[in-house]
């Protein structure tokens, strides 16, 4: 199973029949900070690539996390709701939707590309 | 320092009630508590030094420099208080016949009056009771004209990205759908995202100018055209009215109705949860819309209370808080038609003062002249040496000064956001300006101690992660 990113931020993890994870990077979680509440979608729902499907909130901010998918929400990760900090303790354990049904997926960058593509945010 | 509940003494109370002097009624069992309430019992000498003691730990205007961007903390002049307390206004009910409250009118009447003629609207309604509840009224005066004309389709109110965080809310609480459109890279609306936004679903928009990063938007005309030729209304935020009263009006700059808090612009207390007054004024062809009773003065001199044609109903009780009207009209008539813009002229010119004094140490937002507030972007700063924008306001603190807006307009990384007013005399602004220097230079040699701050103030640094995520809201009894 394929691991892919995004210039947003998210990362995705191919599965089988057309499915896929989709959580947020390292990156995103720090800088984002420590996360106090996070709002998902419903299992059923509808979500649109390149529109917010869920949000996040740290002591600063609400911040929009976009779906680089469009299909059909599976599953949620109601493990979040309680606890947050999972996306900052282990980012890439902390899923937050298994979507089905994919009609169509925004370009994705492998892992290398998507560290340089992170350095050059950073510089 | 003791909460309330852990002074005095069992059995200490005040004897100042009368004695019962109508017929004593048994609830019945089912009705009565089973456990005393758990009140404080002190005496009043003991209730007035705990306040005393709570008061001596806040940071309010009157006890240092307050520079909260977007709030307008500027200084309350005493003479306020002293009109608010006068009997015949303080002592007086709100379903008293009108005939007996005719001052009380008067002071409505005077007050709207004034900001139609500060704004450019043609009536306003007192109701709301700040900013948030104004942006709801006037957004439903946006709905109820819509709905008037049978104009259903129009479901999508138009909100810059960095509008107040209680725009899209208060359009969310309309019933409206929320589309954000991004601001340029000077910080204004995008007028190519505007036309591509607007359409036959448009209900509105909802604009501060100057924005909320202390910018005016030269192309406001533009703005409201668009939005009025697509059929929409414009919505002004009065939030940032403090940088222009006097000077342009947001009547004039094609906006159909707005709110002006009161307790911002028009120097009412304020910051520590209210009472505010958020007004809420309008173009002639929305007044019928307008909630409450409006007042009507009489050729005799006499007042009329009358309930708009089309009114929405009430979105307060009565008037609104009274009081908080008749501490603004005190402050519009003590400054006067000379003294409304050369108040706006001090708060431009000090945040200029500020924004260039600190443009050495300090990336700007916007590098350009600003209104009455600027943005400082902090991100360099997060890069060279680790100390961020919390760090910096917090060191702040141990200087006696409250600190800007954090990290907000979200549009801006590491946001501080200063707003000094024009109340601050030079070396006020002197001060804090050596402070942000004297901070800076401690980020370079000793981050630590910033990521430490504060040092000398009574709470340190709050857990603010832990408050979010486990929220001990109430005091529990063991």
């Amino acid at each position: 199973m394929a691991l892919f990113f995004t210039k947003t931020h998210e990362w995705l993890l191919e599965g089988d029949d057309n499915t896929v994870t989709i959580g947020i990077t390292n990156f995103a979680q720090e800088e984002l900070g420590q996360l106090v509440f996070v709002n998902l979608p419903e299992a059923g729902d509808e979500i649109t690539a390149g529109d917010a499907f869920a949000d996040v909130e740290s002591v600063k901010a609400v911040s929009d996390i976009m779906s680089p998918v469009s299909g059909t929400v599976l599953e949620i990760n109601e493990e979040l709701l309680d606890a947050p900090e999972l996306i900052n303790d282990a980012p890439y354990d902390a899923w937050f939707v298994k979507v089905g049904e994919i009609t169509y997926h925004e370009d994705m960058l492998s892992e290398d590309e998507y560290n340089t593509f992170v350095e050059e945010e950073k510089a | 320092m003791e909460l309330i509940f852990e002074i005095g003494s069992k059995g200490r109370h005040l004897s100042l009630l009368p004695e019962c002097d109508v017929p004593k009624v048994e609830l019945g069992e089912k009705y009565r508590r089973t456990d005393a309430p758990h009140l404080p019992e002190l005496s009043e000498n003991e209730i007035s030094r705990h306040y005393t003691k709570l008061a001596g730990r806040t940071h309010g205007v009157n006890d240092g420099f307050y520079p909260l961007g977007s709030c307008t903390m500027k200084y309350n002049p005493k003479v306020n208080e002293e009109a608010a307390a006068l009997k015949g206004f303080n002592r007086i009910h709100p379903l008293q016949d009108p005939s007996t409250v005719k001052g009380a009118l008067k002071v409505m009447k005077m007050a709207e009056d004034a900001l139609c003629e500060i704004t450019g609207m043609d009536a306003f309604t007192m109701q709301p009771s700040a900013g948030a509840h104004g942006e709801f009224t006037g957004l439903l005066l946006i709905k109820a004209y819509h709905t008037d004309r049978g104009d259903m389709a129009r479901t999508k109110i138009i909100v810059p990205d960095s509008a107040h965080g209680t725009n899209p809310a208060s359009a969310a609480m309309c019933g409206y759908q929320v589309v954000s459109i991004p601001s340029g890279p000077d910080g204004c609306v995008d007028l190519d995202a505007l036309r591509a936004a607007v359409g036959p679903d448009t209900a509105g928009l909802m604009l501060t100018n100057p924005n909320t990063v202390g910018l005016f938007d030269k192309n406001i005309l533009d703005i409201t055209k668009i939005v009025h030729e697509a059929g929409g209304l414009c919505y002004y935020d009065g939030a940032n009215l403090n940088a222009v009263m006097g000077i342009v009006r947001p009547g004039d700059m094609g906006f159909d109705c707005i709110h002006s808090n009161l307790h911002k612009t028009f120097s009412t207390p304020h910051g520590g949860g209210g009472p505010g007054a958020g007004p809420v004024g309008c173009k002639k062809f929305l007044a019928r819309y307008l909630p409450g009773l409006c007042i009507e003065e009489k050729a005799d001199g006499e007042f009329d209370l009358v309930k708009a044609p089309g009114s929405m109903g009430s979105v307060k009780a009565f008037n609104g808080n009274f009081l908080v009207v008749v501490r603004a009209l005190t402050y519009i008539l003590m400054m006067g038609k000379e003294g409304i813009p050369e108040a706006s002229s001090n708060a431009v010119l000090n945040a200029n003062y500020m924004r260039v004094k600190l443009s050495d140490d300090f990336k700007m937002a916007y590098d350009t002249t600003c209104m009455h507030e600027f943005v400082m972007d902090l991100s360099p700063l997060v890069k060279e040496t680790g100390v961020n924008a919390l760090d910096v306001a917090k060191g702040m603190l141990d200087y006696g000064i409250h600190p800007p807006t954090m990290y907000f307009p979200l549009i801006v990384h590491e946001a501080l956001m200063v707003e000094p007013t024009e109340t601050e005399p030079k070396e006020v602004l002197d001060q804090c300006i050596d402070v942000l220097h004297e901070i800076c230079d401690i980020a370079h040699t000793d981050p630590d101690y910033l990521h430490g701050a504060p040092h000398d103030t009574v709470i340190g640094r709050p857990d603010e992660v832990e408050a979010a995520r486990h929220p001990v809201v109430r005091y529990t009894w063991e």
